[in-house]
C-alpha cells in the first residue's frame, strides 16, 4: 500500500482515515469520479486515463473496492480520478450502490465530494444504461457523459445523435471507444474546463421521479427516441452461435454432447495428475515412516494427518477441472441458452428455466447455488430450488465417487474411446442426482410449495470469450476454499479420529483398531447400516462425512493407514476388504442422496431465515439416501451373484 | 397503463401471435404489476420496438430483441403483451 501518491492529500484514502483535513480550496486538487453500470467499460477507461498511476483501496467498513489514480492534463495540471463501483442506480439498496451514492453526495467523512463526474454508459444498450443518468444528473455536479463502445454500435447497425442527446441533457456527450482509445480527447477538454467551471452551477434539467423505475426507464426511452437512437442488432457471432445452439435439432444434441464431454474429460484428463499426486502422498508417507523415530507421534503424523489430509488433496485437480468447465459455460454466455433449452422440461416439474442456473452451479457446490437462487422472484419456486439443490452432484462428492468407481467399476469401453464404463457410471450418478432433484421438485411443488403458474424472464447475454483472468480467479478461489477445508476441518477430524482409534489404552498399550473407541462408535450404528451392505468401518466414515462428504475419504485413509496397509497398495485396494461391489454401489447411492454438508445447512438456514427448511431438507434427504441405497444394495446383490 | 396509443380500429394483436423475424411496437402490458415492472426495466416499454427472435428448441420460450438486449419470455407471458405492427417494415432478416 506504499503508494504512488506519497505526500499528497490523498492519504485520506488509505484504509485508516478518520477525518479528511479541510483544505483551502485553492490547494485542493480537482477530484473527478467515474461512474457507470457494470461492464460499461469504466475500468478500461480508467486505466487509459491514469496509466499505471493508480491503486486499489477499500472504503473503511465495506468490502467494496474503488481505485484511485492521477491523470495529467495538457496544462500539466493533475486531476484525481476515482473509479467507483459499477452500479445500475444510486438507490442505496446494495453496499456498492450505497458507497457510490455516499461518495457522490459528499456523505462520506473520509472522502471529499467530487468536483465533477464522468458518467460512462454502454451505448449498445443505451435504453437501460441511460437510466443511471437521471440520478447522476440529479446530483447537480458537472457531468460528462461518455457513450462507450461506439465502434460496436456502428458495426452492428445502431446509431445515435449525440448533439440531440447533449442538448436534451444539457451536458456534454461524447462517443468513445475505451478499448480502442478513440474519442477520449473529449475527456481532456472536459477536465481542462472543470477547473474553470468549479464555481458555476451546472444547468438543471427536468428529471423523472427517481424511485419509480418504470418511469425512469420510460424517460430514458423517450430521450433515446429524441436522439434518434437505434439499438444495434446482437453481435454477429451471437446471432450465428444462437443459430446453432438454439437450433431445433442441433441445439439439444449439442447440449447433451457438451455435458457428456465435460464428464468424460473430468475423468480422463485429471487422472494422470491425480495418479501422480496419489503416488507422491503414498511414497512420502513411507519416507516419513522411515525417517521419523517409531513413536505414537509419528503414527499420528503419518497415519492420522498425512494419510487423512493427503487422500483428499489428491482430488484437487479434478475439482478444479469441473469448476473450470462450469466457469467457461457461464462466462461464455452458454449457460443462459442452456436455461432456455431447459425451461420447458423444468416447467413440467413445476420449476422454471431460471432454476436451472443455480442447479447447474450446484454441480460445483451447493453453497453458491443456494445463494444464486436469489434470481428467482417467486418465493415458493426459490425454496423448492434451495431444497433440491444439494441433490445435484457437487464437487465434494467427486472424491467419493472417483474412489469407489475406480476401486469397483471395471474399466471397459462402452462407446470406443468416447465413453468408458467408469465415466458412464459417473455420468449416471450425475443424472441420478438431477433426476432425484426434479422429481422431488415436482412432489414439493404439488404439495407443500404449491403456487400459481410462474413466469420465466431471462436475459440472453451476448456470447463472449471467457477471460483467463476471470477463470483463474474462480479456480484460485476454489482451490483456497478446498485447501482451507483440508487444512482445518479435515485435519481436525483426522486427528480426532486417530485419537479415537488409539484409545482406550489397555495395560499401557494402544488397542488395535477393532478394540478402539472409533470401532465402538462404528459398531453402534452397524445394525442400522448392515442392510445397506456397510460394516462398522464404513460406518465411521458415514459419521465423519456428515460434516462434509469428502471427509469419508480422509477417514478411510486414516483407518487403513492405522491398520498398517501398505500405503502404496492404496485406498482402492484396501476398500475391497470391507465392501463388495453391491455395497459400493449402495454407498454411491447413499452419497448421491444424503445431505452431508454443514456449510450447506448453514447457508440454507441463513437464506430461508430459520431452521425449519434445513431440518426438513436434512431429514428428507437422509430418508431418500437410506431407502435408495437399501434398494440399490439388494438389486445389485441379486444381479451380481 | 398507458392505453392512449391503442388504435381502436385495428384488432389487438399480441406478441405471441407473431413469427420469428417480425417486428412490432409494444402498446400495452396486461400483466401483474411486479412482472410488468420487471419487463419494463428490461426494455418492454410502450412505444419500444420488439423484434421476434428464435424460439427455444421444442417450443420453449422465445427470445425477443428489445432496446439492445435479448430477453426470453414464455408464450403465456408474450400473449399478454399487446402490440401494433407497421406493415411497411414488417419483416426483417434474422441472421
Amino acid at each position: 500500500m506504499s503508494s504512488c501518491h506519497g505526500d499528497t492529500p490523498r492519504a485520506s484514502l488509505l484504509p485508516n482515515p478518520n477525518i479528511a483535513p479541510p483544505r483551502p480550496p485553492a490547494e485542493r486538487p480537482i477530484i473527478v469520479a467515474i461512474v457507470g453500470p457494470p461492464n460499461s467499460g469504466k475500468s478500461t477507461l480508467f486505466n487509459r486515463l491514469t496509466g499505471l498511476r493508480q491503486k486499489v483501496a477499500n472504503f473503511p467498513g465495506v468490502t467494496v473496492e474503488h481505485r484511485m489514480g492521477k491523470a495529467k492534463l495538457k496544462s500539466q495540471q493533475e486531476v484525481f480520478l476515482v473509479d467507483l463501483p459499477g452500479v445500475y442506480s444510486l438507490t442505496p439498496r446494495a453496499e456498492d450502490e450505497q458507497v457510490t451514492h455516499d461518495v457522490l453526495t459528499g456523505a462520506r467523512s473520509d472522502f471529499p465530494k467530487p468536483d465533477a463526474v464522468i458518467l460512462i454508459l454502454d451505448v449498445t444498450n443505451l435504453g437501460r444504461n441511460l437510466v443511471l443518468a437521471a440520478p447522476v444528473l440529479n446530483l447537480g455536479l458537472h457531468t460528462l457523459i461518455l457513450l462507450n463502445m461506439a465502434d460496436d454500435l456502428a458495426a452492428r447497425g445502431g446509431k445515435v445523435d449525440i448533439g440531440a442527446l447533449s442538448s436534451e441533457l444539457k451536458s456534454p456527450v461524447a462517443l468513445i471507444s475505451a478499448a480502442k482509445g478513440t474519442g477520449i480527447e473529449s475527456i481532456q477538454q472536459f477536465l481542462l474546463g472543470t477547473a474553470a467551471r468549479l464555481n458555476a452551477a451546472p444547468s438543471r434539467i427536468e428529471l423523472p421521479v427517481l424511485q419509480d423505475v418504470p418511469k425512469c426507464r420510460q424517460w430514458a426511452a423517450n430521450l433515446g427516441k429524441r436522439a434518434s437512437y437505434r439499438p444495434p442488432a446482437p453481435p454477429i457471432w451471437t446471432r450465428r452461435l444462437d443459430g446453432i445452439f438454439l437450433h431445433p435439432l442441433a441445439g439439444p444434441v449439442i447440449f447433451a454432447l457438451i455435458v457428456i464431454a465435460v464428464f468424460q474429460s473430468i475423468f480422463s484428463w485429471a487422472k494422470p495428475v491425480m495418479d501422480f499426486l496419489q503416488g507422491e502422498v503414498a511414497s512420502s508417507g513411507v519416507w516419513m515412516k522411515q525417517v521419523l523415530p517409531d513413536s505414537p507421534f509419528s503414527s499420528l503424523l503419518v497415519d492420522g494427518v498425512w494419510q487423512g489430509v493427503g487422500s483428499v488433496i489428491v482430488f484437487l485437480p479434478q475439482i478444479l477441472l469441473l469448476f473450470l468447465f462450469i466457469g467457461v459455460l457461464e462466462d461464455s454466455g452458454y449457460l443462459a441458452r442452456a436455461a432456455l433449452i431447459a425451461d420447458r422440461t423444468m416447467a413440467k416439474f413445476g420449476l422454471q428455466g431460471k432454476s436451472f442456473i443455480p442447479l447447474l452451479s450446484a454441480y460445483a457446490c451447493a453453497v453458491p447455488a443456494v445463494m444464486a437462487t436469489r434470481v428467482i422472484e417467486n418465493k415458493r419456486d426459490r425454496i423448492a430450488t434451495i431444497l433440491i439443490a444439494p441433490l445435484m452432484t457437487c464437487s465434494a462428492r467427486l472424491p467419493v465417487y472417483t474412489l469407489l468407481i475406480a476401486a469397483f467399476i471395471p474399466n471397459t469401453k462402452l462407446l470406443g474411446d468416447f465413453l468408458s464404463l467408469p465415466a458412464a457410471t459417473l455420468l449416471g450418478l450425475y443424472v441420478l442426482g438431477f433426476a432425484a432433484a426434479i422429481v422431488t421438485a415436482r412432489v414439493l411443488k404439488s404439495t407443500i410449495l404449491k403456487s400459481k403458474n410462474t413466469s420465466f424472464v431471462l436475459e440472453m447475454p451476448p456470447y463472449r470469450w471467457p477471460t483467463v483472468q476471470s477463470l483463474s480467479l474462480r479456480l484460485v478461489d476454489r482451490a483456497k476454499v478446498f485447501l482451507r477445508r483440508a487444512g482445518t476441518v479435515i485435519l481436525l477430524v483426522s486427528i480426532l479420529l486417530w485419537i479415537l482409534a488409539h484409545l482406550p489404552l489397555s495395560g499401557g498399550k494402544m488397542p488395535t483398531l477393532e478394540h478402539s473407541y472409533a470401532a465402538s462408535v462404528g459398531r453402534a450404528i452397524e445394525p442400522l447400516i448392515k442392510p445397506l451392505g456397510f460394516n462398522w468401518k464404513i460406518g465411521i466414515g458415514l459419521i465423519t462425512s456428515l460434516i462434509a462428504r469428502e471427509v469419508i475419504v480422509s477417514t478411510l485413509g486414516t483407518i487403513y493407514g492405522i491398520q498398517g496397509n501398505e500405503p502404496s497398495a492404496g485406498l482402492q485396494a484396501a476398500l475391497h476388504q470391507d465392501l463388495n461391489t453391491a455395497g459400493a454401489i449402495a454407498l454411491l447411492i447413499f452419497f448421491a442422496f444424503a445431505m452431508q454438508c454443514f456449510s450447506t445447512l448453514a447457508v440454507v438456514k441463513r437464506e430461508t431465515g430459520g431452521w425449519r427448511w434445513p431440518v426438513f431438507q436434512f431429514s428428507y434427504m437422509l430418508l431418500l439416501a437410506y431407502a435408495g441405497s437399501w434398494l440399490a444394495f439388494h438389486i445389485a446383490q441379486y444381479f451380481l451373484q | 397503463m398507458d392505453s392512449g396509443k391503442i388504435d381502436r380500429g385495428a384488432p389487438q394483436q399480441t406478441l405471441a401471435e407473431l413469427r420469428t423475424g417480425q417486428r412490432c411496437i409494444l402498446d400495452r402490458l396486461d400483466l401483474p404489476d411486479d412482472l410488468a415492472r420487471r419487463l419494463m426495466e428490461l426494455g418492454f416499454l410502450p412505444g419500444n420496438e420488439i423484434v421476434l427472435g428464435r424460439r427455444a428448441p421444442g417450443g420453449g420460450p422465445r427470445v425477443y430483441r428489445v432496446d439492445g438486449s435479448e430477453v426470453a419470455l414464455r408464450r403465456e407471458t408474450a400473449a399478454r403483451l399487446y402490440v401494433r405492427r407497421d406493415p411497411e417494415s414488417d419483416l426483417i432478416v434474422l441472421t
